[in-house]
């Protein structure tokens, strides 16, 4: 049963997974740490002088896609979990929410991170994204992202090595239809990388395990998602921004 | 050459757009017809399929020929459904257990009924289990199970492990006949795993018992005494011989006299998938995520008629297109495998709406004025190329889908495929065809709309709101401003708001909450048909006087049951056959009360309705059972062998011998009633859960209606609580904002138009056409001071006629003008003022009116003084009296009247400028007013500048330096600023010479942060000093001079506008950017100077440095009035439009449309209050979000009359020139309503 797959997606930079992994991530601590230092720097600088005016914006876009993030997580996580398991509903409910609380408020601070850092970057870039940029194509964007989990999670492959390879042509597939720009690619690749590497961080420290794990510990379509998932929030913490910024109803 | 043949590709498609557009457009009502036939064909196939549902599908065979289906299908049998194929999960062989004691003796307590019947399940189990045939036993045959899931750890030891799957009651003591004698309380035992609360799925006494838990009879108010249970076993595999040899020897042993259950078919149940909690959210989150896609993509649509119904028509489009992609695939041999719950929401997000939506913009895109198949067939071909673009990308990714050889992605992929074809064809026939008759509509809508107010096509509104004396008139005045969908659409409504407003508009609650108790209802019946229909039978019959004579539910009809077996049925009355006796049971003593006490003693029957018990279970029973084990019934099936039916016949001494200790301390059986209402108990259970749910709803739907209601209606604090919320023009969700009520304040005196307003805050001077000029107080709307025309020549009685002869003058001279200029009339110079109101005129006396308007109605008949007995229709209130029902009943009784037709007032274009006449310095009109502390300055149209006092209404000093009439004035700290129609600019200092030497400082700063104005007492001496003239300030007429932090601004003729600076006269810009005369300025403390033109632009300036901040095109027409807040620049035009604009970006955020004709007055309150003057109204609208705040209506006489000058005051008050009247409105509600 693929009970725990899934469960450590994107939990970077998460307080509780650091205190959880105490020696042997040290090093990956103080990476995030590092991290979440530049990323405030970068914050604080761009936002420096209008910072009165916006932080009340800025907590309220983190808000929603932490919000999101964590919707996404548990959602999504049902979707790997439930195949076999449909007996006993609470059962499974009841192992989502005990076992694995401290999940979803990774992801969804994960996601709010992301989806903040997207429109940062973009503005410190000088490149605003124009591609786009409607609530409708985020929708889409989101729901091509539940697909590509679903997909993950359901379909069944001949082989491992297919299933990440379309996985990874169906991420590919949505970053082309929904962003195409060269620092949503960055960023995704960022987000997945680092995800997966604290992912196999979390599995070797035995915190977690994959039923069948094909690439190292993990699964090996783990950095697509991840990808896909940087691109989905980045997207939508976009939209935030310039709904935010500038009023919706121009004629 | 690529190019050339791309571009000729390109040509090409567009071209067969154009035609395809112009079929659709021409033919609209074929072409519908057309593509529904066609979707329909394409969807018979669909028919076919199953339909979807979780409900379990039975299958019945014969016993006797029975064997295991093959795996592979036969075709020979067609009545065969497809899953009838390979063994099933188990066989379940019941055995129904009737038991009973009999006869029923006084002695006996009610515990007897249930304990020796249920006691005898032990035996029976030991000889099921020690049963052998030819070496065959129970163990080799039974389905063996495991573990019990470990969930379940409660269940253990009721539940059986590692062994055979056989339940009955026995276990839950173990299958162990002592823990039964042990037991004191059986009740409590079978009861301590019940479930609390309310559930569709099976409980464990389902499941232990076999039968429905109200026919098991295991209760102390049991009035039937018959104990039924079954015990089931479990087969995996189906061995004829041994069933049959089990059947003989259980029918041997306990033998059932009258049974004759039918034994010879097998019933096949099979159980489609279930979809559990854990898959239901995912599903939900898809179709949420689906839905908010729709949501997203359909608001965009704009423009057209019924935007709803396009929406509309988007979603048909693309949902029929699945729908016969799925039927076209069904059609060429291509079954279905997927869930198509699952995979429906990622086939619309792939198909998308997307290109439905280019093509709406695109075609509303198009020129307004062409021909409907012109605009359809030119916006088809604009977007064929990115349609035809798209299209081809999207089969691209669908075909590389295809081609990764996943049979699932293979088979999405060809659904995708179909379905993007078909959606296509769709758009290309039925979407565009329905957009073609959409805007055909909404020309004819546009042309009704154009029609002019005569023809009585706006709707009639009834009367404007009024001061709440007035009885309401239902005169309708067409004159109200109502708002265009358009405009509205445009506005942006807080989310919270807009969620109500939908919520409320759709009434989305009550719908749901119907739709939600159709559905649960539909679910109850559906999943539990069995449970509920025994319950309404058992109530039934219960009820019913039959019920008593011992009949199991069969409802009315039992006794006449002409069925089969009538025997079986009618058998209650006589005692069983005593044939093969029960073991020891005296035959002597059942034969002593056979017929004795047939009313109490129980009676064990065998009808039809015994045959096929498990249907009575929850269609759940068996897959929770077998869910226990990890086995799962989905998509598999089970067969049920025909029940063994066991009759138990006990004596009352085995009865009393089996008896606990504890069994007698049972309370004695309580009467019927107290049974009834026993049985009852789950209803009234349901009934208090209902009766709950339904208070908790209606609590909260009344803290809902507290918290989302304002204060507005259910309050009784206002006598006249009517509020006409029908007179507020609506928005688009139907709503009106709150009322507060504004009662306008009108300032009545002057006898002609009012030219000039002035105003410092504390004090409001108005002239008139007549050059009579009042001062007012700007607080309570008391005249202060007249100052007549003269100055000196007060009235004479004959003023009036002279008056009139001056409007027969004009009228005259009316013909013989050849300039257009809207200036002053300069007649009436004979003519003295008004011969009542030089006094200072409360609000409380009606002004004579003078004989000169003749031709309306003489309202003296109406003045009554004597207040105590007024009607009480226009009963006194606070604020006054008012004859404003009088005078309107005057005008009523009037306005028939044919001799005169009404000239509704002076038009507001005046008799335009006369050539001066030589009759002196009075003679001269005022053309300019501007007023500071007591000082009133007016510029003349002979050149000439005179200072007046405000209070005393003297003249204190004149200037007739320039010769030039002056056109325009600006009053700031001691200087004054003339512009004169030669394009030359005056500069003024006015200095006081203080005997005191004391400035005194009067009242409160004006308007921004000005420095208080200084009071000038009486005895000073006032003298006015030409400083500097600038004499070709601009090369044509100046139109507009603002003045504001220190900075001079004249705009005019000549296209340009230019900046002085106040204190030395010095030109520091001239500013060009318009190429139209400047019709509007604005500047205020801040420096923000914003110009509009006759050309349209309004053009954002930087005062510091001279340049153009932002340039925007905004009005077809003149700009003719411009105001900005601190976030954003309202303008309004000859176009009847008013737009907001982004202060900083120069992005229009919203604009309104008014009626034609509008006034073209602005002014703004506060940061987001707006007023604006219309057809003898003021409206008041929220800057933030555009809505109509409010509308005051100005008088009853207000038709044709625009209010021409709008004039914000410190205290929120408006005064708005409203004909000959000023009205005085304050706003206090309206401010502290805001957010």
């Amino acid at each position: 049963m693929p009970r725990l797959e899934e469960h450590c997606w994107s939990c970077s930079c998460s307080a509780s997974v650091k205190t959880q992994e105490l020696s042997s991530a040290r090093w990956v601590v103080c990476k995030t740490a590092e991290m979440m230092s530049i990323i405030t720097s970068v914050l604080s600088h761009a936002y420096g002088s209008l910072h009165s005016l916006q932080s009340a914006n800025l907590i309220r876009r983190g808000l929603v896609l932490f919000i999101v993030g964590v919707v996404l997580a548990l959602v999504l996580n049902l979707l790997q979990i439930q195949r076999n398991v449909t007996l006993f509903p609470e059962e499974v409910l009841d192992t989502l929410f005990s076992s694995a609380w401290w999940i979803p408020l990774c992801c969804g601070t994960a996601a709010a991170v992301v989806g903040l850092l997207y429109p940062c970057l973009d503005q410190h870039l000088g490149e605003p994204h124009k591609f786009k940029r409607e609530w409708a194509s985020v929708t889409r964007c989101i729901a091509v992202f539940v697909g590509i989990n679903h997909a993950s999670a359901k379909l069944d492959f001949a082989n491992n090595v297919q299933l990440s390879l379309t996985l990874a042509a169906l991420s590919l597939g949505l970053w082309w239809t929904f962003d195409r720009s060269r620092s949503g690619f960055g960023l995704g690749l960022t987000t997945a990388f680092l995800a997966t590497l604290i992912a196999q961080l979390l599995v070797y420290n035995g915190i977690y395990q994959y039923t069948s794990p094909d690439f190292l510990y993990v699964r090996s379509w783990l950095p697509c998602i991840f990808f896909s998932g940087g691109v989905t929030v980045g997207n939508i913490g976009r939209q935030l921004a310039i709904g935010s910024t500038e009023k919706p109803h121009n004629d | 050459m690529n190019e050339i043949q791309e571009e000729r590709i390109r040509q090409n498609i567009s071209a067969a757009f154009y035609r395809h557009g112009l079929l659709c457009a021409s033919y609209p009502v074929p072409i519908i017809l057309f593509t529904s036939a066609s979707i329909l064909t394409c969807c018979y196939p669909l028919l076919k399929l199953p339909l979807p549902g979780t409900g379990p599908v039975e299958f019945t065979t014969g016993v006797r020929d029975y064997s295991t289906p093959s795996h592979e299908s036969q075709g020979d049998l067609s009545e065969r459904p497809d899953w009838y194929r390979g063994p099933p999960v188990a066989y379940i062989q019941q055995v129904l257990v009737k038991a009973a004691v009999s006869p029923w003796d006084n002695s006996l307590v009610p515990v007897d009924v249930f304990r020796s019947p249920l006691g005898r399940v032990f035996s029976v189990l030991e000889e099921i289990r020690n049963h052998v045939y030819t070496d065959r036993s129970l163990e080799a045959l039974c389905l063996q199970v495991t573990d019990l899931l470990p969930g379940l750890r409660r269940m253990q030891a009721v539940l059986p492990e590692h062994g055979c799957l056989l339940v009955s009651p026995g276990n839950y003591w173990q299958n162990r006949r002592d823990l039964f004698d042990a037991d004191p309380d059986l009740l409590k035992t079978v009861h301590q795993h019940e479930p609390k609360g309310l559930h569709t799925s099976a409980t464990l006494k389902d499941l232990l018992f076999g039968v429905p838990g109200k026919q098991t009879g295991v209760n102390l108010y049991s009035k039937k005494r018959v104990v039924t249970y079954t015990i089931t076993i479990a087969l995996s595999s189906y061995d004829a011989r041994f069933v049959a040899s089990l059947r003989a020897r259980l029918k041997q042993l306990h033998p059932s006299a009258n049974c004759t259950l039918r034994e010879d078919h097998m019933v096949h149940v099979h159980f489609k998938e279930e979809i559990g909690i854990a898959e239901l959210i995912p599903l939900v989150t898809t179709y949420i995520i689906l839905f908010a896609y729709i949501y997203f993509s359909t608001r965009k649509i704009d423009m057209v008629k019924s935007k709803w119904g396009l929406a509309l028509a988007a979603v048909v489009t693309v949902l029929s297109s699945l729908l016969m992609s799925v039927g076209l695939c069904t059609l060429f041999g291509l079954t279905p495998t997927l869930n198509g719950g699952e995979i429906f929401p990622y086939l619309v997000v792939v198909i998308g709406l997307e290109n439905v939506l280019v093509l709406t913009k695109s075609v509303v895109s198009t020129p307004v004025d062409l021909e409907v198949k012109l605009r359809i067939a030119q916006g088809l071909s604009n977007e064929s190329w990115s349609i035809m673009k798209n299209m081809a990308t999207e089969l691209c990714i669908i075909l590389i889908g295809y081609f990764t050889f996943v049979p699932a992605i293979q088979e999405f992929c060809l659904f995708a495929v179909v379905g993007l074809v078909s959606d296509f064809f769709l758009q290309m026939f039925f979407f565009t065809t329905v957009l073609s008759i959409d805007i055909r509509r909404m020309e004819l809508a546009d042309l009704n709309r154009r029609l002019p107010a005569e023809a009585g096509m706006p709707p009639p509104k009834p009367g404007p709101l009024r001061p709440r004396e007035t009885p309401p008139p239902p005169r309708p005045s067409p004159h109200t401003i109502t708002l265009q969908a358009p405009a509205f659409r445009n506005l942006r409504l807080p989310k919270r708001l807009r969620v109500v407003y939908f919520l409320a508009r759709t009434r989305l609650a009550q719908r749901i909450i119907m739709v939600g108790t159709v559905i649960w209802i539909g679910i109850l019946v559906y999943t539990d048909p069995a449970g509920l229909r025994t319950f309404l039978a058992a109530q039934v019959s219960e009820q019913s006087p039959l019920g008593e004579a011992g009949l199991p539910p069969h409802l009315g009809v039992a006794p006449v049951f002409p069925g089969g077996d009538p025997t079986s049925t009618l058998s209650g009355l006589p005692a069983p056959e005593p044939t093969p006796l029960p073991e020891n049971q005296s035959q002597g003593h059942r034969a002593a009360h056979p017929e004795v006490a047939p009313v109490s003693s129980p009676q064990i029957t065998w009808g039809p309705e015994d045959e096929e018990l498990w249907r009575r279970l929850s269609f759940r029973h068996w897959p929770s059972l077998f869910s226990y084990y990890n086995i799962t019934l989905a998509k598999r099936y089970i067969s049920i062998l025909p029940v063994i039916p066991v009759t138990l016949h006990l004596s009352p001494q085995e009865a009393i011998d089996t008896r606990h200790p504890q069994d007698t301390h049972h309370a004695p059986p309580p009467s019927i009633k107290t049974s009834d209402l026993q049985t009852d108990l789950t209803l009234y259970k349901v009934a208090a859960l209902g009766l709950f749910a339904g208070v908790v709803l209606v609590l909260l739907l009344f803290c809902l209606y507290r918290v989302l209601c304002p204060r507005n209606y259910g309050q009784n604090g206002v006598p006249h609580g009517r509020r006409r919320r029908g007179d507020l023009p609506c928005d688009e969700y139907g709503y009106s904002p709150p009322i507060s009520e504004i009662s306008p304040l009108l300032l009545r005196g002057h006898s002609m138009d009012i030219e000039c307003l002035a105003s410092d805050g504390m004090l409001l001077a108005s002239c008139c056409l007549v050059g009579h000029i009042r001062v007012w107080d700007a607080q309570t709307g008391d005249c202060l001071t007249v100052i007549p025309n003269n100055g000196l020549r007060r009235s004479s009685s004959s003023g009036c006629w002279e008056h009139r002869d001056g409007w027969d003058h004009i009228s005259a001279c009316e013909a013989e003008s050849l300039l257009g200029a809207d200036f002053r009339e300069p007649g009436g110079g004979a003519v003295g003022g008004q011969d009542v109101d030089i006094f200072p005129i409360r609000r409380r006396t009606t002004p004579a009116r003078p004989a000169l308007f003749g031709d309306q109605p003489d309202l003296t008949p109406l003045i009554d003084t004597n207040f105590g007995l007024s009607p009480p229709s226009q009963a006194l209130s606070s604020s006054g009296f008012d004859f404003g029902g009088l005078v309107e009943k005057a005008y009523q009784e009037h306005e028939p009247s044919p001799t005169l037709a009404f000239p509704p007032s002076p038009p507001p274009v005046l008799p335009p400028e006369l050539p001066p006449q030589n009759n002196g310095d009075w003679d001269s009109s005022v053309w300019a007013m501007e007023l500071r502390g007591n000082l009133i300055a007016t510029g003349r149209s002979s050149g000439k500048l005179e200072l007046w006092d405000a209070v005393e209404g003297s003249l204190r000093c004149s200037n007739e330096d320039g010769v030039s009439g002056i056109t325009a004035l600006a009053f700031l700290n001691n200087r004054i600023v003339a512009a004169r129609l030669n394009g030359s600019l005056d500069f003024f200092t006015v200095e006081i010479t203080k005997p005191l030497g004391l400035l005194q400082y009067r009242g409160p700063p004006g308007r921004g942060s000005l420095p208080p104005s200084p009071c000038y007492s009486s005895e000073d001496v006032i003298s006015c000093q030409l400083t500097r003239s600038v004499q070709c300030a601009h090369q044509k007429p100046i139109t507009v001079l603002k003045a504001a932090a220190g900075r001079v601004v004249t705009g005019s003729q000549d296209h340009t506008v230019r900046v002085y600076r106040l204190e030395d006269s010095c030109c520091l810009f001239t500013l060009q950017g318009h190429s139209g005369g400047i019709t509007a300025i604005y500047i205020d403390q801040t420096m923000v100077l914003a110009s509009g033109g006759q050309d349209g632009t309004i053009c954002v300036w930087d005062v510091l440095t001279g340049s153009r901040v932002s340039h925007v095109y905004g009005h077809r027409g003149d700009v003719t009035s411009l105001v900005c807040t601190t976030s954003c620049i309202i303008s309004s035009g000859l176009d009847d439009l008013i737009c907001i604009w982004d202060r900083s970006t120069g992005i229009k955020l919203y604009s309104i449309q008014q009626e034609v004709g509008c006034g073209a007055s602005l002014g703004v309150i506060s940061e987001s209050l707006l007023v604006t003057g219309g057809q003898g109204c003021v409206s008041f609208w929220d800057l933030n979000y555009g809505d109509l705040l409010q509308t005051v209506y100005l008088g009853q006489s207000s038709e044709g009359q625009s209010v021409r000058q709008l004039l914000v005051l410190d205290n929120a008050a408006i005064v708005c020139d409203f004909g000959s009247e000023l009205s005085l409105v304050y706003v206090p509600s309206v401010l502290e309503k805001l957010d």
